[in-house]
């Protein structure tokens, strides 16, 4: 029986992503409001959004770029689906790497110069996040024995109290990847950034609606990973995700934008050190 | 499909366009979108990209200059869409209307939904001419999913 509930709990984990990542963004949008002394949109807005671009007239600037659009889409649910089936970590950090490329391919496969950019940019923003993620991986891996996700699960005390620096490195990836404040560089969803638009320059109607889409799964998927770091109970593991969530809109509110140069500094050097000094710890004090 | 028209109407995105207006009613219009009138919770974004706009907002007299720039833009707007002429310029020329170097009204390049008139036109004439372009919207809408309808 427990197991026919926790089959439903991974299948309910699947199916109601998009819905909850939905209204996560429109939790985000609301929340920067408040932050700026506005009342915000409704809640429901992003996806009034995604319905309005579906109905749009479809303007298609190449072949290509409808098919990476949905690859950016299909490769984020698949890194989704392969959390629910507690696969191997490296295994999903790469099925979603590729989701990421596909973005940036679409962006290069125009000649528009805010798209390149963008695109390049993308590019840089997966080089600033890969490593910390993998980092990670390596220092589970260190503590259980194992990259599969089942691992963590099966392992008695909870990842936080293990990892705590690498959970808070965890903050830089998420506002990389809500392409938020300081490292918006690659397109971001507020007005006039210097790319106009970035990455998503050459989207318009249902291929932005997927990218969209696709863009609120990405968010949802490295909330869940953080949620692995009290991965005994998901709803202490949600709450952590969330607190970090807020912790980014609120870098959002408060820092300008910065450039390429330091997105790369930052996760480089404070992202590395603090995960090394994690890991040394763990290894030298045989902490686990 | 009602939901369709809904969402049309919950998310309008605009693009500004200054066809070599006095920024009079550029400044209006973005003092309607700062954060003290907070045009978002209509979800109202200024998007900058033509291709992911709804509606067009054009301030100033249309040009020899700038008149294949402005249908340009007009032509990267994908269905349905809107333009907003705002200012006394921008709907007739006003007192530009009868120089050598200007056309005119920018009806004279696209075809224009809604007139804001105002020198400069004010921010709660702005809005009057938002609600009137929405209505349009609906029922260009309503129009365009009976043409889908028909299609089948």
């Amino acid at each position: 029986m427990t197991q026919e509930i926790d089959m439903a709990l991974r299948v309910l984990y699947v199916l109601s992503a998009p819905i909850l990542a939905g209204l996560l963004t429109g939790i985000d949008r609301k929340l920067t409001a408040r932050m700026q002394s506005r009342m915000g949109p409704p809640l429901l807005q992003p996806f009034y959004d995604l319905i309005k671009l579906w109905g749009k007239e479809p303007f298609i600037t190449n072949n290509i770029q409808p098919t990476l659009a949905f690859g950016y889409l299909a490769f984020t649910v698949t890194g989704i689906s392969l959390i629910a089936l507690q696969e191997d970590l490296l295994f999903i950090l790469y099925t979603v790497l590729i989701a990421d490329v596909c973005l940036a391919v679409a962006a290069y496969s125009t000649k528009s110069p805010y798209s390149n950019l963008g695109g390049k940019r993308e590019l840089l923003a997966m080089l600033s996040i890969e490593p910390i993620m993998v980092l990670t991986a390596i220092g589970v891996h260190l503590i259980t024995g194992s990259f599969q996700i089942s691992s963590i699960f099966a392992y008695p005390t909870p990842l936080i109290f293990i990892l705590p620096a690498a959970l808070a490195v965890q903050v830089i990836v998420l506002v990389i990847d809500m392409k938020k404040s300081p490292f918006d560089i690659s397109g971001s969803s507020h007005a006039h950034q210097s790319l106009v638009r970035g990455v998503y320059t050459e989207f318009s109607g249902y291929t932005q609606a997927l990218v969209e889409l696709g863009h609120w799964l990405k968010v949802y998927f490295t909330m869940s990973l953080i949620a692995l770091f009290w991965a005994q109970n998901f709803l202490i593991g949600g709450a952590i995700a969330f607190v970090l969530f807020f912790v980014a809109i609120l870098i959002d509110n408060l820092y300008p934008r910065l450039d390429w140069k330091d997105m790369l500094k930052t996760s480089w050097t404070f992202g590395f050190i603090m995960i090394l000094v994690n890991l040394i710890v763990i290894v030298v004090f045989k902490v686990i | 499909m009602k939901l369709m028209t809904k969402a049309r109407l919950k998310s309008p995105w605009v693009l500004h366009f200054d066809t070599g207006s006095c920024n009079g009613c550029d400044i209006e219009i973005l003092a309607a979108l700062t954060p003290k009138f907070d045009a978002e919770r209509f979800g109202i974004v200024n998007i900058g990209d033509p291709k992911q706009a709804d509606i067009l907002l054009i301030t100033g007299p249309a040009n020899h200059r700038n008149k294949t720039v402005l249908k340009n833009l007009y032509d990267q707007m994908p269905e349905p869409k809107l333009v907003m002429a705002i200012g006394e310029c921008a709907c007739s020329g006003a007192i530009f209307h009868n120089c050598p170097n200007t056309l005119g009204g920018v009806d004279k390049v696209v075809p224009v939904d809604v007139y804001v008139p105002g020198c400069a036109a004010r921010p709660e004439q702005i809005v009057d001419g938002v609600v009137l372009a929405l209505q349009k919207l609906a029922e260009k809408s309503e129009q365009l999913e009976k043409k889908e309808k028909k299609g089948e």
